[in-house]
């Protein structure tokens, strides 16, 4: 039986593991224990689970999607509705956990980073929750692309600061608050939003999000009586990925299949597809597939969704990959488009771009998978993704 | 293994300790303003009194830097600068100079170029030592096993948060010197330096004998005097840096930062 944990020193297998300045390591190894500690508390996780059901809205539906399994002819379709979650993404799972610890270990400040800004919305909202100092680091691309999101922190009273420095996206909102904590440790914690960066973020982050899959199978179960033949989710750092695959990995007959962002080209610079022309590096203290140029600069990523938008995969993925546990493909932004409208008017679900990826997939299998049960992670809400839809249907635009 | 004495590095320290002098190493990023000039930029400084140099090989990402250094990088890869292209520029320095070459690099240009065939070319090119700014000690084994094998010494750095466990496979990995960063945070230049680096260094010198050096910070001559008292070599990148910045376009650019470096230099007479 194939089960994913990591060694003592956070790898799975060659990846992940900890590679940062040496700076970093005692805040690391502090919070490596302090969340040993807590995993271990009866008392943290029954809190955690009151705040999941009573604040962020868990247990999430498993919901049939009828119109659009008919309208595709094969595959029943359900979809894992996650974007029902309060903020409208699966993000709030971490933030929850997270925050408890931080808690837990005496830190009166916070900082995140944001990509699509629903990781920035997210730890905003349970820092407001906790009365906590938050501060979102943003890259100034990014800000431009998620106006909204942006001003959703800022009514939820966190610091949005903007990042003009390197490709002005997630990575280097990635570095700047890996800066601010190196420089502020001692009353900080940093929030970290997938399942990517240095030991112990991939674990904890994993642990927190695991709950998607472990409610996805229990429902399964209840509704079909069997498992999934194919599991569906985006892969951008990865986490709402791991979190619904995580409960399935024993369960070697279920397909497992991350959908990156194909981007508009197969170009390096054109896409976030990192199994399809990336190789392993270091980025941000793991190792893993990484997109990068033949001199090991990290390479610029393009993709109509902000939040899959990052050069690495998270390091469990990686493993999955090279095991063949996981299959891993590239929807394009096209793809991602028509699908997203596809769902939304069969089923009158608006999803997030990043969600989007996963139903392209799914939608593209469907129709040669008869008398097969395909799980399909809806990991956010489309809210914040309004303008660019407008900018891709301009079709639907007219006045 | 050929012994100690063999290293540059060494020698230098050697030397400095028969004189009763401290080391002065600067810092700057290769290939910033462009590698051309970067055998002059050097040239410049070993006038100014500079008694090792750490060469910064330019990387997309430079998490343990602070804007200074962070806009050098961006500044060296626009102009091209590569891994390979930084090592060319360390033969041609050592065509001109005997002075001890520190390569220091994140780890991500180093896994693409292959560790071994770094080793070698840089131990071909007259590097001296490498310093690996995100390999942690636990992940330092397999990685520091070539670099020696072709007698490049390494250099690890402590910070004041490393905990007893860690300074002593710290010191036990080290080779050439200790780089003791004087404070948590980001490279980059401050007014006053921490207090948080006598207790660094009376921790880890009872775990080794190799020279500690100081950095993170140092930009004036009263930082020089304060390390050394208590080290026995100080660190100067953002400083030098920040003069390569300013003064890229300007002929004068060798000449302000020999000025600078004598004037830092005479911290430690004081």
């Amino acid at each position: 039986m194939i089960t994913s944990q990591p060694d003592a020193g956070g790898h799975y297998g060659p990846y992940g593991g900890r590679y940062v300045p040496e700076t970093l390591m005692s805040p690391l190894d502090e919070l490596e224990k302090a969340y040993y500690e807590a995993r271990q508390d009866p008392d943290f996780q029954a809190e955690l689970d009151r705040l999941l059901r009573d604040y962020a809205g868990r247990p999430t539906p498993l919901y049939y999607a009828r119109r659009l399994s008919e309208t595709l002819g094969g595959a029943r379709i359900y979809l894992k509705r996650e974007d029902l979650l309060h903020t409208g993404a699966h993000k709030i799972n971490n933030c929850l956990g997270q925050v408890l610890l931080a808690r837990r270990m005496g830190k009166k400040r916070i900082i995140a980073e944001t990509g699509a800004g629903q990781h920035g919305v997210a730890t905003a909202t349970v820092c407001a929750l906790f009365g906590m100092e938050c501060v979102v680091y943003m890259g100034e691309e990014d800000m431009r692309r998620q106006r909204l999101n942006v001003f959703r922190m800022r009514m939820l009273g966190a610091k949005v600061v903007g990042v003009a420095s390197g490709s002005r996206t997630l990575k280097d909102a990635i570095s700047e608050a890996m800066r601010d904590w190196v420089t502020n440790v001692s009353d900080t914690h940093y929030l970290l939003g997938s399942a990517l960066g240095t030991h112990p973020y991939p674990l904890m982050v994993r642990d927190f999000q695991s709950v998607i899959g472990r409610e996805s199978l229990k429902q399964m179960l209840a509704a079909e009586r069997r498992l999934p033949n194919a599991v569906f989710a985006c892969v951008g750092g990865g986490s709402n990925a791991i979190g619904i695959f995580h409960a399935f990995i024993p369960e070697e007959k279920v397909k497992l299949i991350g959908v990156e962002a194909g981007g508009r080209g197969s170009a390096l610079g054109e896409h976030a597809a990192r199994f399809c022309g990336g190789s392993p590096g270091v980025l941000q203290g793991a190792y893993s597939y990484l997109l990068q140029d033949e001199n090991g600069q990290v390479a610029l990523t393009h993709s109509v969704s902000a939040g899959l938008d990052y050069a690495l995969v998270g390091p469990e993925h990686a493993w999955l990959h090279d095991l063949g546990r996981a299959e891993y493909v590239a929807a394009s932004d096209r793809e991602a488009l028509e699908a997203a409208r596809l769902l939304s008017q069969t089923e009158g679900i608006i999803p997030a771009l990043e969600s989007a990826h996963a139903v392209a997939e799914a939608v593209r299998r469907a129709p040669h998978a008869k008398g097969e049960i395909f799980l399909v992670n809806v990991s956010g809400r489309g809210d914040k993704d309004m303008d660019i839809y407008r900018e891709n249907f301009p079709e639907l635009d007219e006045s | 293994m050929k012994a100690d004495a063999s290293s540059r590095i060494a020698c230098l320290f050697e030397r400095l300790r028969r004189e009763g002098r401290k080391g002065f190493i600067g810092y700057i990023t290769a290939g910033d303003p462009s590698l051309d000039r970067t055998p002059d930029v050097v040239a410049a400084l070993e006038r100014g009194g500079v008694d090792l140099i750490e060469l910064g090989v330019p990387f997309s990402d430079p998490i343990a830097d602070g804007p200074v250094i962070q806009r050098a990088s961006e500044r060296a890869l626009r102009a091209g600068t590569s891994l390979r292209g930084v090592l060319g520029a360390a033969a041609e320095i050592r065509r001109r100079s005997q002075i001890p070459l520190l390569l220091f690099t994140y780890l991500n240009p180093v896994i693409r170029y292959g560790l071994e065939n770094l080793a070698r070319d840089a131990a071909a090119a007259g590097i001296d030592g490498v310093l690996l700014t995100d390999l942690s000690v636990e992940e330092a084994e397999r990685h520091i096993e070539p670099l020696r094998r072709y007698n490049l010494d390494t250099v690890f750095l402590a910070a004041p948060t490393s905990t007893p466990a860690r300074l002593r496979l710290i010191a036990q990995y080290s080779k050439g010197f200790v780089y003791l960063v004087s404070r948590t945070g980001v490279t980059g230049v401050q007014d006053s330096l921490s207090d948080s680096v006598r207790p660094l260094v009376e921790a880890l010198r009872p775990l080794t004998s190799l020279p500690l050096a100081v950095g993170f910070g140092i930009s004036r001559p009263e930082h020089m005097a304060a390390v050394g008292k208590v080290a026995d070599a100080a660190v100067v990148g953002s400083a030098f840096v920040k003069v390569i910045e300013e003064h890229a376009d300007a002929s004068s650019l060798e000449t302000k930062l020999e000025s600078l470096a004598r004037e830092l230099k005479g911290g430690f007479a004081s």
